[in-house]
């Protein structure tokens, strides 16, 4: 059974933004400070070397496809770290069940706790890069959207994770075997075209690479009927695993 | 609801674990406005049993009535309606304590303004209205689990489910957790609870259950357990046991007893008589020029129950 109650699931996400309210102002100074550094290093470091890259400068280059892997990260801390500290060492979890609540409803409003943190986490980092003036289409406005979408896909998968594994030290093995992997390869810092057929291939398989097709897209105003297909992508992937971190949880917390 | 109808019938519930039986098979039934107390060594399956009832434990088998409604099919509506206390506290150590009962509130669906207001007379009756704005870290042991308490009652419930209210807390912080139970069922709340503590289970039970292996042992009152399993006296001889010099006198003081004695436990190092005439029986021994080390009289307790039922084996 995987039935969950979507009120229930806004109660626990109401819960997880009352809480993150307290550290509101701290979290996003922090969310600012790093898209600047991410610019200064990529931009000035590397883009003394690297004039452009597929026809734009590298730090647009680079920033658009960032933008995208900082709401990635957002979404994967918080079904990862955040989710196992409120599940193991809090004991949230176990309160909240004895309320109205179902196993099913805290997974589901993690997932969009983790959904929502993308969306603050990838826009501050937007606001800061279309302030630098890398930002050239108001199609721009529908990344927040984009994030929203990526965001459940990454949230969904990270929940999955956080369901099986034994341990809080078995993340960083889930950063290092998936999330930096997918960093690094999915066109972010070098387009995809130029490296062997297979990598691209690969890399179509991974989820991030669909996310910066699109966010680079639409920060540039370069859709394609092309990036429909990420859309789609993205939307049927997210579908087809969201039941499985609910069944698996209930399987963790329900003995 | 109706009532003269149990809140709470279980009928043959049974939880496996493959091959093992956390609970194996009981029957009970909580009248309306009782306490209701599980006994039972480590292990016996009072948390099962207790987690069964508060709907987040499905049974394998037998059937599982709270409030009138079957746990398998409702089990968001009687969550709705009862409180829990865990055997852990899992408060929010993010949230301040009164912050803590306002987003349990919400989880029941109630408005923020109710809710502040139920958290402010909760704080109230637990006496923690002062430590309000406090993180739950500042908190001592006996606060932390008045709030658990506090918290359980934002739905206003019909039952309440205490796991071991009381473990681990100073002889002041309990009385004061038992002052306000006691005070919470004469205004009709249901009450269930586990305890380890004898005098816990008799200072707030009307009837309790001691349960062993999965399976219920003896059902009834406190005293009137204590009355038809141990009798009314006990006399504790120290240094007459199975062990130790004291052996060579077991014979003669037993004998000496004879029919005073209703039933005895030979332990390593002393030796336990149950009886109905204490007075009698230690002047009968002494009469013997029996060689006791200590002797002590005392009234039965819900103790000496217990361990003759469930034995005096560690359980681990």
């Amino acid at each position: 059974m995987v039935l969950f109650s979507p009120k229930g699931a806004f109660l626990f996400w109401q819960r997880n933004a009352f809480i993150f309210r307290r550290i509101f102002p701290e979290s996003l100074a922090f969310n600012f400070l790093e898209p600047v550094i991410y610019l200064l290093a990529m931009g000035l470091g590397l883009g003394a070397y690297i004039s452009t890259i597929a026809g734009l400068p590298y730090v647009v280059f680079v920033a658009t496809g960032l933008v995208s892997t900082t709401a990635m990260f957002g979404a994967t801390l918080e079904c990862t770290y955040n989710a196992y500290v409120q599940m193991y060492y809090e004991k949230a979890y176990d309160a909240v069940i004895t309320t109205p609540l179902g196993v099913e409803d805290v997974v589901v409003g993690e997932i969009l706790w983790g959904a929502t943190r993308s969306v603050f986490y990838g826009t501050a980092f937007l606001i800061v890069i279309t302030v630098f003036g890398i930002v050239r289409s108001p199609l721009a406005l529908l990344i927040p959207v984009l994030f929203m979408i990526s965001g459940l896909m990454f949230s969904v998968i990270a929940m999955i994770f956080t369901a099986v594994t034994p341990s809080i030290d078995y993340f960083s093995f889930y950063l290092a075997v998936f999330i930096t992997p997918m960093f690094m390869f999915s066109g972010v810092f070098f387009p995809l075209d130029a490296l062997p057929a297979w990598v691209s291939t690969a890399a179509w398989l991974t989820p991030l690479s669909h996310v910066v097709n699109l966010s680079r897209a639409l920060a540039l105003g370069t859709p394609q009927v092309r990036h429909l297909w990420d859309l789609v992508w993205m939307l049927a992937v997210t579908a087809a695993l969201f039941p499985v971190p609910i069944a698996l949880m209930r399987r963790r917390l329900i003995k | 609801m109706d009532a003269s109808r149990p809140v709470v019938r279980a009928n043959a519930l049974t939880k496996r674990y493959g091959a093992i039986a956390a609970v194996d098979g009981v029957s009970f039934a909580v009248n309306q406005g009782e306490c209701f107390g599980f006994l039972g060594p480590n292990g016996a399956g009072k948390t099962t049993t207790m987690k069964m009832v508060y709907c987040v434990l499905p049974p394998t088998s037998g059937d599982l009535h709270v409030l009138d409604m079957d746990v398998r099919a409702h089990a968001r509506d009687i969550k709705a309606r009862i409180g829990v206390v865990t055997q852990d506290n899992t408060l929010d150590s993010a949230l301040s304590v009164r912050e803590n009962l306002m987003i349990f509130a919400r989880y029941f669906d109630l408005p923020w303004g109710e809710a502040g207001r139920r958290a402010d007379e909760l704080l109230d009756f637990v006496a923690l209205g002062d430590r309000a704005k406090d993180k739950v870290e500042q908190l001592s042991g006996g606060m932390r689990r008045r709030l658990m308490v506090a918290r359980a009652l934002v739905p206003r419930p019909d039952m309440l489910i205490l796991d071991e209210p009381t473990t681990g807390l100073d002889p002041q912080a309990r009385q004061l957790t038992w002052e306000k139970l006691r005070q919470l069922k004469r205004t009709g709340v249901t009450q269930i609870l586990t305890t380890h503590y004898m005098e816990e289970a008799a200072a707030l039970c009307d009837r309790i259950v001691i349960m062993d292996q999965g399976r219920i042992a003896a059902e009834g009152a406190p005293a009137a357990l204590v009355r038809a399993h141990v009798g009314r006296e006990v006399v504790e001889l120290r240094g007459i046991g199975a062990d130790g010099p004291g052996r060579a006198v077991l014979e003669r003081v037993l004998k000496a007893a004879g029919d005073l004695a209703e039933a005895h436990e030979v332990h390593t190092d002393f030796l336990l008589i149950y009886t109905t005439d204490g007075e009698g029986l230690l002047h009968r021994i002494r009469e013997q020029g029996l060689d006791v080390e200590a002797a002590t009289l005392r009234r039965a307790t819900l103790e000496d129950v217990f361990l003759k039922l469930t034995g005096r084996m560690l359980r681990e």
